[in-house]
């Protein structure tokens, strides 16, 4: 089972995600965004970072990068595909789930654990988990409200005490197949205790378990 | 103050008489690239022209020193073929006139000092300091700083772990921005700035030249501020932090790949400094052609081309046959990159221009042939009758004064501050911002590095020396409380007008403590920075020494000291010397007695030394280790309450050894009968339980009470409360 963690110019949390999945026993490999093939893989995950520089707006440039034509194949396929963070306003931006991240409710860039309740279990992202289930994990944004005029947005986990007004306090959500998630908080930054919190294992591995062979 | 009617030298910021001894170098006028060039590396920000004789007094051999002060980076063995590399800069007077940008530029200047020794940067601190928040010009500037730090270093992608606020009327006209970087690599990835041989291609690499930062060394760094001083907003550089991140990556691949000789970045004094330094070390000279930078304005001059400080720029020396793999690093990476120069035989600097050849110097002449001040120096007459009044004690409710220093800024809680900062990017941040020391994981290893930056203007206003040995004990400690062995000293020197006798004699004691507190724990100072002409209207800041400090823990202690692991039932001791109650210099006299008086406690290098020692030993059994410092032990058991969630009972202690700063001292707080003291001076003085703190007699304060005091002393001020 091996996933791709997609590199754009700017990306910066790409080696964390690498490490997260690898201490879980996956097989991670970093791919430049200007790869056009991914037959190879059986799942991606979009790291956190500045893809870009967020010129213009975030991810605004970063869905027309290569990479994603072959991101959409997969997602039509129902193969896992994860967005964290910058990689969820990617997701967004190229259509792949609804709605957009916009500025945190306060204007300020927010960097600090946040508590999180699983809402829906049927998800890449939470299959592993319960309803009710609570994680802290890091939340690490500035554009990390997430808005959906369309109403259509599955809500896989929502902030116990929303930081950055996003609508139904949504913290992750995925689209009507539950293949494809986007989540503002780190989960690669919740696998050591050592670090804070190891609540992030919960998620990352029912990623992993979402894998099958391509 | 400087008009277009003044000979050129002096708009550009040369002396009459360092222009006459330019004449007598070249033997010739120069011509107006040869003074552009001259100007800025002989500006006290590039040459150190008042300082580099007193910074030869600094202590920096020790066997794990692998490169000193003089290239871009310290750099120190950590054991087991892992180097740490770190540097520290300032970039206040930028951030005076432009605090978003003066800052980010900040930031970028100081990794990719770090990176060009072939390091991955991997953590930042700041060290900020400013007037009072009850001043909107103020509170305008700390926050510009604060979101220019932000902006800059989460987009780049290297965390900020922590640093250091203090706000003191004397920054009111002259915040001070230091940033300190620390970064990581394998031995044999590191690089030098050197030339290399003859026949080595220059290769400027990153973001094009434009006309922002010309003379940003020379007439922004290295004067004093005025009235006027807005108008050098066009000195100020602007930073893209997107193209410093493509920049770094692309530059570890290609010392990944071995692509290159040397590497030299282009900071402080643009092309002039990226081409004579490393020319100069290399003891070769280099053509340089300045139509083949690549530019994003038309119609530059060659001293414009020489003098531009843009930012997210490197000079990479290459041998020929290496050229074309370099160039596809650079386009892989997305950023633009130009052939500029060839290293050749001898030591003459020729740059050409337009077809014409507009400056011909000896290359190592820009550095070498600075010139050096023995500027006179006078001890402040003020200062024995400030010695003449001891600082008052204090006669108001202990629990009272705890609670006013909870809620001054530089006491109360950073969160404001560090929560707009990414401090936990690539998950080695085992403590982060709001502690003693942080500390760093060398993923793949067991090692971890603690790094603390302290400072502090008031004691080093009431005594330089022994101020300035001062800080150096308490980053020493500071370390050592997170099981870190103190390794390296870099300094930041933030000083006046240094042409006034007063501040030139303050800067001297203050290189004389460090050097003494350094020589007596064996530490080295491995880079530094001076940061001169601190100073407006003609009123100097306090000497504001800044010291950073890195320790090594091998192994890490796991898990580490913490301060929310007290728990209900566990004693409270204070290890060192019991302290005076002398309060000069302290934060209970400037918050609750508005004033500086007094000499402060002396250090005592025997005993720093000792408990510092003890702090190491301790770090791998204690649950709760924590220096004491701003506010006193008080202050400390406080910051231990509000980490934990528990209250404590203190022992009824006289109030001035409550809030007394003395040093070489820190808390400890362990389950009774768990742990063995070592050998030296240390005390019961109380107990963690309950929902409230008692200090003694004193009123106890409910722990709510205590941790939203603390909480919201930034905040409230923010909002202009």
């Amino acid at each position: 089972m091996r996933t791709a963690v997609v590199v754009f110019p700017g990306t910066n949390c790409e080696h964390d995600v690498v490490h997260a999945l690898t201490v879980l026993g996956g097989e991670a490999e970093l791919v430049w965004h200007r790869e056009t093939d991914l037959s190879g893989f059986d799942g991606v995950v979009l790291p956190g970072g500045f893809a870009h520089g967020d010129y213009l707006r975030t991810g605004a440039i970063a869905r027309f990068s290569p990479v994603m034509s072959e991101i959409e194949r997969m997602a039509g396929q129902g193969r896992p595909v994860l967005g964290i963070c910058n990689g969820f306003q990617i997701l967004c931006e190229a259509g792949l789930l609804p709605g957009a991240l916009i500025a945190n409710r306060d204007l300020a860039f927010i960097c600090r654990f946040v508590d999180l309740e699983v809402t829906d279990t049927d998800t890449v992202l939470t299959r592993t988990a319960e309803v009710g289930q609570r994680v802290r994990i890091p939340l690490n944004s500035y554009e990390g409200s997430w808005v959906d005029p369309s109403n259509t947005g599955r809500v896989a986990l929502r902030y116990v005490d929303d930081p950055n007004g996003s609508q139904q306090a949504a913290a992750a959500i995925s689209n009507d197949e539950g293949n494809v998630v986007g989540i503002m908080p780190h989960p690669e930054r919740g696998v050591d205790e050592l670090l804070g919190s190891g609540d992030g294992r919960a998620l990352l591995e029912g990623f992993l378990h979402s894998l099958v062979p391509a | 103050m400087t008009t277009a009617t003044q000979p050129l030298h002096l708009r550009l910021g040369m002396t009459d008489e360092e222009h006459e001894s330019l004449l007598a170098l070249l033997g010739r006028e120069p011509r107006p690239a040869e003074l552009a060039m001259y100007s800025v590396m002989w500006s006290e920000h590039c040459s150190y022209k008042s300082s580099r004789s007193h910074l030869r007094r600094f202590p920096t051999e020790a066997p794990w020193v692998v490169v000193g002060p003089g290239e871009n980076a310290g750099v120190v063995d950590l054991g087991d073929g892992w180097l740490a590399a770190l540097r520290i800069e300032s970039h206040n007077h930028p951030s005076f006139v432009e605090p978003y940008q003066g800052a980010a530029t900040g930031v970028g200047g100081i990794l990719r000092d770090v990176f060009t020794m072939g390091a991955r940067p991997i953590a930042l601190w700041d060290q900020i300091r400013f007037g009072p928040l009850d001043d909107p010009k103020n509170r305008y500037l700390f926050n510009g700083v604060v979101s220019g730090i932000a902006g800059y270093g989460n987009a780049v992608g290297v965390p900020t772990v922590g640093g250091e606020i203090e706000f003191d009327p004397c920054y009111s006209g002259n915040p001070l921005v230091n940033v300190m970087c620390l970064g990581i690599l394998r031995r044999e990835q590191l690089v030098l700035g050197t030339a290399g041989t003859p026949g080595t291609v220059a290769i400027l690499l990153g973001r094009a030249t434009g006309r922002d930062g010309i003379g940003g060394a020379s007439v922004l760094a290295s004067a004093s501020f005025d009235d006027e001083s807005q108008e050098k907003r066009p000195s100020v550089q602007v930073g893209d932090p997107f193209e410093e991140k493509k920049l770094i990556e692309a530059c570890l691949e290609l010392y990944e790949k071995g692509l290159v000789v040397g590497v030299q970045d282009l900071g402080a004094a643009g092309l002039s400094c990226a081409t004579s330094e490393p020319a100069g070390r290399a003891g070769v000279g280099i053509d340089v052609d300045l139509d083949a930078v690549h530019v994003r304005e038309t119609g530059m001059t060659a001293p414009e081309l020489l003098m531009s400080e843009s930012q997210e720029r490197m000079m990479a020396f290459v041998s020929p046959d290496l050229v074309d793999e370099v160039l596809a690093v650079a386009s892989k990476w997305e950023i633009d990159a130009a052939v500029v120069g060839v290293v050749r035989a001898g030591e003459t600097l020729t740059v050409r221009h337009d077809g014409h050849v507009v400056a011909e110097v000896a290359a190592a002449s820009l550095a070498d042939e600075a010139p050096l001040y023995d500027r006179p120096m006078r001890r402040p007459d003020w200062l024995d009758r400030m010695w003449a009044h001891p600082a008052h004690a204090i006669d108001d409710e202990p629990s009272e004064v705890l609670l006013r220093l909870l809620d001054d800024p530089a006491l109360g809680s950073t969160a404001w501050i560090h929560e707009q900062y990414d401090h936990m990017l690539f998950l080695n941040t085992v403590a982060g911002p709001g502690g003693d020391g942080s500390l760093i994981r060398v993923r793949g290893t067991d090692k971890a590095l603690a790094v603390s930056t302290d400072g502090n203007g008031r004691l080093c206003h009431l005594d330089p020396r022994a101020g300035a040995a001062r800080l150096v004990y308490e980053a020493a400690l500071n370390v050592a409380v997170t099981g870190a062995r103190p390794m390296a000293v870099v300094d930041n020197l933030n000083f006046g007008n240094p042409e006034k006798p007063e501040v030139m004699w303050q800067f001297r004691e203050s290189v004389e403590g460090i050097s003494e507190a350094c020589e007596t724990l064996g530490v080295p100072v491995v880079g530094g920075n001076v940061s001169f002409y601190n100073e407006t209207d003609g009123v100097d800041i306090h000497p504001t020494p800044v010291v950073g400090m890195l320790g090594l823990a091998d192994p890490m202690p796991i898990p580490p000291p913490r301060l929310s692991r007290a728990v209900e039932g566990m004693e409270i001791w204070e290890i060192g010397p019991a302290p005076s109650a002398n309060l000069a210099g302290s934060a209970a006299q400037r918050v609750i007695q508005g004033e500086l008086t007094g000499r402060p406690t002396l250090p005592d290098p025997e005993m720093a030394r000792q408990v510092i020692a003890t702090a190491v030993e301790l770090a791998h059994s204690v649950p709760v280790l924590h220096d004491i410092s701003d506010g006193g032990l008080a202050v400390g058991v406080a910051e231990i309450c509000i980490a934990a969630g528990v209250g404590a009972t203190i022992a009824d202690i006289d109030t001035g050894q409550l809030f007394s700063e003395d040093p070489h001292r820190f808390i400890a707080v362990f389950a009774p009968g768990t742990v063995e003291l070592p050998e030296g001076p240390a005390r019961r003085i109380g107990v963690i339980g309950g929902q409230t703190l008692t200090l003694g007699r004193s009123q106890p304060i409910a722990l709510d009470l205590l941790a939203e005091t603390h909480r919201n002393a930034i905040p409230r001020r923010m909002a202009g409360a």
